[in-house]
């Protein structure tokens, strides 16, 4: 069927896959990433952004990643912690910011220090909400923004029509949210667990820890120190609008199961090749707790706007 | 050692200076501070005013001006940093970074403080502020042990504030968007976390029912007291037990770690609480006030006095207090 999304070739955003945010076993993650590898994404997100006790995977290793997807001639960037408390995470940011070889993206203001000067990513958990913002970074090094998730069509639009020339505007486009960050690890606390001591339990929960209201609404996901929503943000209805702003990437934030397939189906979408009820018939199947989109129209972002294929 | 408390409206003010605070904070009747509630924050005759009786008693005024400006509100923004450098302010709580370079540009003589919004945990994020906008004092939030605020001294060169008492922000400040989620309004967008608009009491056969934006987050016994209605403070199910699944309904009182935080060369401490009753300003500040000279006198010999404690507990909202993140057990 004929997609409803129909873009010119130089209005359509690339695809880019988010960092895992959550803490899977070595071989998992080796896999998850050949079988990406085999899809049309464009830019991939290496690195632990949310703990760094997790460590199954060392800086080594996601270089490692980088240069396969490199090679494999798609952009790598590698993506660094969300919130930066020790002077052991300040040294391996210190490391990682150092590297030259690829792009990275900073998710906490230290980073900001580390990389002045050099091209650089700012993601979803540094406020960039302005104008100002967005130029006084551009003059610090950065070539790319993922817009904060909680803002919406109203300040893209505005900040996408004066930004400075050569910056890219990323969208966070399907997902669990990234909601808040804590110094607590809610995944050890309700597990009787402090953070000290926490023997890496959140390893049991590949898509985070499930809480629901006492109504037995999915509500979040723990992760660790991040909390989630527990529905998935999905702007596959909006991808056509969001070319038309001039957004350049739209992100996918990987899940335990079928990030593989809902890549295949958000490049397809793009491309004009799949209907848009039937990208959204596929991807409802594909998530535990249902579809939000709220964010994007400046509502809030547990509400679903856009019911398309909705049963 | 500074201390630093909240200041609602004009009588607030007063009582704060009356009892002994060093400075006052404050906010503009918009949505550019933390605070934004019905009913509170300063127009300008009250600034004027508040202004002039704290000059008189030797106290500084800071203003807030500590949310995140969007394009098509940016004039509040940069109103409200005018207006405040032209009252001539001891000093602006800024958090935005598109707002702190505004500031540091047009304003150079105005003294910049980081808010705790603007979510510097760490010397590289300070280093970084510090080298751009000059900040003079960054207030850091709480998601740092005792042990780390001594370490971020040591390695900054920008003093350092840290909330001492008040209601509990379990989140990185700055960068929790829970009540957007469910409100479309966050402490970022808005300058309120759970807007009242959105949340409903209603006393049910199941037990009194807490929702936001019609989720519900509470649901307790009758004489189970009601706290502020925040996500983070609801009782959820996880893995079929129902439990506050984030953080009990507790707020932060750290009077036990006084010598500690002395020791560390803590420069500041803040009260919370723009938003509650002038007589919770005048106790808390009057305790604080008391329980530093005596801690400063000699910091060996320091216990905090039960009626100290008591009246503390006493305007605490819940039942409970932590000293929180400060403890490295709470983590």
């Amino acid at each position: 069927m004929p997609s409803d999304v129909s873009l010119a070739t130089d209005q359509r955003p690339r695809l880019s896959l988010g960092p895992i945010l959550y803490y899977w076993p070595r071989q998992q993650v080796l896999d998850f990433y050949a079988e990406i590898l085999e899809t049309p994404v464009d830019v991939v997100y290496l690195g632990e952004t949310i703990c760094s006790k997790r460590r199954l995977l060392r800086p080594e290793d996601w270089w490692d990643l980088a240069e396969r997807v490199t090679a494999s001639g798609r952009e790598a960037v590698i993506s660094t912690l969300a919130l930066i408390e020790s002077e052991g995470e300040l040294k391996v940011l210190e490391r990682q910011c150092a590297d030259q070889r690829f792009l990275i993206e900073a998710n906490d203001l230290a980073a900001l220090d580390f990389l002045e000067g050099r091209p650089f990513v700012v993601g979803t958990s540094i406020n960039l909400y302005n104008q100002r913002t967005l130029s006084f970074l551009a003059a610090s090094g950065m070539k790319r923004w993922v817009l904060p998730v909680e803002l919406g069509r109203e300040t893209a639009t505005d900040l996408i029509r004066t930004r400075p020339a050569g910056v890219e505007c990323e969208v966070f486009a399907f997902g669990r949210l990234p909601l808040a960050y804590s110094a607590r690890c809610f995944t050890a606390f309700n597990n009787g667990q402090g953070k000290d001591n926490c023997e890496l339990r959140c390893s049991e929960h590949p898509d985070g820890l499930m809480i629901k209201t006492q109504e037995n609404q999915p509500f979040l996901a723990l992760n660790g120190i991040q909390t989630q929503s527990a529905a998935t943000h999905n702007l596959l209805p909006f991808l056509g609008e969001l070319g038309r702003l001039g957004v350049d990437l739209v992100r996918v934030s990987p899940q335990s199961q079928h990030t593989a397939t809902i890549v295949r189906t958000f490049a397809a979408s793009l491309k004009g090749e799949l209907a848009t009820a039937e990208g959204q018939a596929t991807l409802r199947g594909l998530v535990p707790n249902g579809l939000v989109d709220g964010y994007w129209s400046g509502a809030a972002g547990m509400v679903e706007t856009n019911t398309t294929a909705r049963v | 050692m500074e201390l630093v408390c909240p200041a609602g409206n004009l009588p607030s003010l007063k009582a704060a200076v009356d009892n002994g605070a060093d400075a006052v904070y404050l906010g503009f009747r918009d949505d550019t501070n933390a605070r934004h509630f019905a009913g509170l924050n300063f127009g300008d005759k009250q600034i004027e005013e508040g202004l002039r009786y704290a000059r008189d008693r030797k106290v500084r005024v800071f203003v807030a001006v500590n949310t995140f400006a969007q394009p098509k509100g940016w004039s509040r923004w940069s109103t409200a940093v005018d207006r405040a450098a032209d009252l001539g302010v001891d000093a602006l709580i800024l958090a935005d970074m598109g707002v702190l370079d505004y500031a540091a540009e047009r304003h150079p003589e105005l003294k910049l403080h980081l808010s705790v919004q603007g979510s510097a945990t760490n010397p590289a994020a300070i280093r970084f502020m510090k080298r751009h906008f000059n900040i003079r004092r960054v207030v850091v939030p709480r998601v740092l042990s005792i042990a780390q605020v001594a370490h971020v001294i040591k390695e900054s060169e920008v003093p350092v504030e840290i909330f001492g008492f008040g209601s509990l922000c379990v989140m990185v400040e700055g960068r929790c968007l829970l009540s957007s989620y469910a409100t479309g309004q966050s402490p970022n967008t808005y300058g309120a976390c759970s807007p009242a608009s959105h949340v409903e009491w209603r006393d049910t056969a199941a037990g009194q029912e807490t929702r936001l934006g019609g989720v519900l987050i509470e649901r307790r016994g009758r004489d189970e007291p009601a706290g502020y209605p925040t996500i983070c403070k609801g009782r959820y199910e996880v893995g079929g037990d129902i439990r506050y699944a984030i953080e009990q309904p507790t707020s932060l009182n750290t009077l036990d770690l006084l010598p500690e935080i002395l020791a560390a060369g803590v420069a500041a401490i803040k009260l919370e609480g723009r938003q509650r009753s002038t007589r919770y300003v005048s106790e808390v500040t009057r305790v604080w006030r008391e329980a530093i000279d005596s801690c400063q006198r000699n910091p060996g010999a320091f216990r905090p006095k039960d009626d100290w404690m008591q009246t503390l507990a006493r305007v605490s909202e819940g039942t409970q207090t932590t000293i929180g993140p400060y403890e490295r057990t709470w983590h």
